[in-house]
């Protein structure tokens, strides 16, 4: 039994290889991809629509409007990112119901990745938003001396992220694996359940927090404009009341 | 070692492409249709709300245009009620003017006619009577009254007034036919002779006389000639009777025709 799916490789030559995660990475993809594809082929923007749409319809929809309800105004420019990281992470957990199937997520080498990504678009949105010197000024709030915390933080937390999806994909299929040994029949099925609920939570969480991120650091400036933007008409009135 | 630096960057590089890929197939046709799909619902309620605005006005057009349609109805109904009201009216003045005049009209051909009964009534009322007369005065003429009429009648010649005598004198002066004494029955010997002198004695001898029968005069004794007449008989009395009856009469009528019209324009006058 291996700990990571990473240790399961199917071909390598010298530092390239191909791996149980890559292979498993390029089946879910392949699902959604395709998947949405063979759906969206044949969008219909009458009353009338196909079943496949409407749920489609309504997975994005519930997407956009939790990244809408975390803060972010226009959820469209983040849905792509966002919603693919929660889409994969659910397929992954989702897929552990298939006997053979080795979730991607359940390797660190994979939540690592997927945590680099958060690390990386936060400060990218953040600048997008705000602009370079207001966005790294934000490190320095509300003291310099918060400087060294702060970048703790940012690190700390996407290690954070990586290790607690890791850690709970890892320890569902473990616990299956491990039961299965013991007690093979009924409990496992029980624990598979229990392990798609806890996936799915996981996806839901790693979603929501790489979205409460990006909100954080978008919208930090933007109060701030929004208090600049509502102290001048003051300061005009007193300069014209000086008049 | 958990990590595996090379499947970290392979699962890097395929989370960008899945990001990518969903972006191109998922979130833009879904999120593309959506907006479209609302903005037509959008259009169609906003159409519906105009159209809707649209019917509003038109219902709320409609029953202004009803109202004064009933209005314009009631009225032309009450004018038209009117209209017929005086009409009616009108017509039962006409009529009633009409139904006066002809009313009139046959009074006054009834009393035309009653008038006419009543005259001719009395015309042959008239005749009746004097038919009457005229029969039991005939039944009654004799001889013997003839004789005493041509007693009255010689002296009645007598008792001429000089003027009257010397008129008839001048009057059957020139006469140079005989002068015909007209009497209704054959006088006796006795009474032509007394009458021959008489009208000898008042005519001079010369003049001719002849006596005539004529059953008209039913008594008496008539001399006509040169549009002069001298006489004296019962026809001449009723005719004179007749004549005077006539008259009465017709002032009695003239009297009634002309009392209506005095009594027609009392009332126009009052």
């Amino acid at each position: 039994m291996n700990l990571t799916p990473d240790l399961i490789v199917y071909w390598q030559m010298g530092f390239l290889k191909l791996n149980a995660t890559i292979v498993f990475t390029w089946l879910v993809m392949l699902v959604l991809v395709v998947g949405s594809i063979l759906i969206t082929r044949n969008l219909s923007n009458n009353l009338q629509r196909s079943r496949w749409q409407n749920a489609l319809e309504v997975v994005v929809i519930i997407i956009n409007k939790q990244i809408e309800e975390v803060g972010l105004s226009q959820p469209q420019k983040y849905i792509g990112f966002l919603g693919s990281l929660f889409l994969f992470i659910a397929l992954s957990a989702l897929g552990t119901i298939i006997p053979g199937f080795e979730p991607p997520t359940g390797s660190l080498s994979t939540t690592a990745a997927l945590a680099l990504c958060v690390l990386v678009a936060v400060p990218l949105f953040g600048i997008q938003e705000q602009g370079f010197g207001s966005y790294l000024s934000s490190y320095t709030k509300p003291t310099i001396i918060m400087l060294p915390f702060n970048i703790i933080s940012e690190v700390s937390r996407t290690l954070a992220l990586a290790v607690r999806l890791f850690g709970n994909m890892m320890s569902g299929a473990m616990i299956i694996a491990i039961l299965l040994t013991i007690t093979p029949f009924l409990f496992p099925i029980v624990m598979t359940l229990l392990g798609l609920l806890t996936g799915i939570v996981q996806a839901y969480i790693f979603f929501i927090l790489a979205t409460v991120y990006i909100a954080a650091a978008t919208r930090s400036v933007k109060t701030q404009t929004q208090k600049k933007a509502a102290q001048q008409p003051e300061t005009q009135n007193t300069n014209e009341s000086k008049l | 070692m958990l990590i595996d630096w090379f499947t970290v960057i392979a699962q890097l590089i395929n989370f960008l492409v899945l990001v990518w890929l969903l972006k191109h197939f998922l979130y833009r046709p879904i999120l593309n249709t959506i907006d479209a799909r609302e903005k037509r619902i959008a259009d169609e309620l906003a159409d519906a709300d105009s159209k809707r605005a649209e019917a509003e006005q038109q219902r709320e057009a409609f029953q202004q245009k009803n109202t004064e349609f009933d209005q314009q109805r009631t009225a032309q109904m009450n004018k038209v009620g009117e209209e017929a009201k005086a009409e009616r009216t009108r017509l039962l003045e006409e009529v009633r003017q009409e139904s006066d005049a002809l009313r009139s009209k046959l009074e006054l051909a009834l009393k035309n006619e009653q008038l006419s009964l009543k005259d001719s009534l009395s015309q042959r009322a008239r005749e009746e009577v004097f038919a009457i007369v005229r029969k039991a005065l005939s039944d009654l003429a004799d001889t013997s009254l003839e004789a005493s009429m041509a007693d009255v009648f010689v002296k009645r010649l007598d008792a001429l007034a000089d003027a009257e005598k010397a008129t008839l004198q001048a009057a059957f002066q020139e006469l140079t036919e005989a002068l015909i004494v007209h009497t209704a029955f054959d006088l006796p010997k006795k009474q032509s002779i007394q009458i021959t002198k008489a009208l000898h004695g008042l005519l001079g001898d010369g003049v001719a006389i002849e006596f005539a029968t004529d059953a008209h005069l039913i008594s008496g004794i008539e001399i006509n000639s040169h549009g002069q007449k001298i006489g004296w008989s019962i026809a001449d009395y009723l005719t004179t009777l007749t004549k005077r009856v006539n008259d009465v009469m017709l002032s009695h009528n003239t009297v009634q025709d002309q009392s209506p019209e005095l009594e027609k324009s009392q009332e126009q006058a009052s």
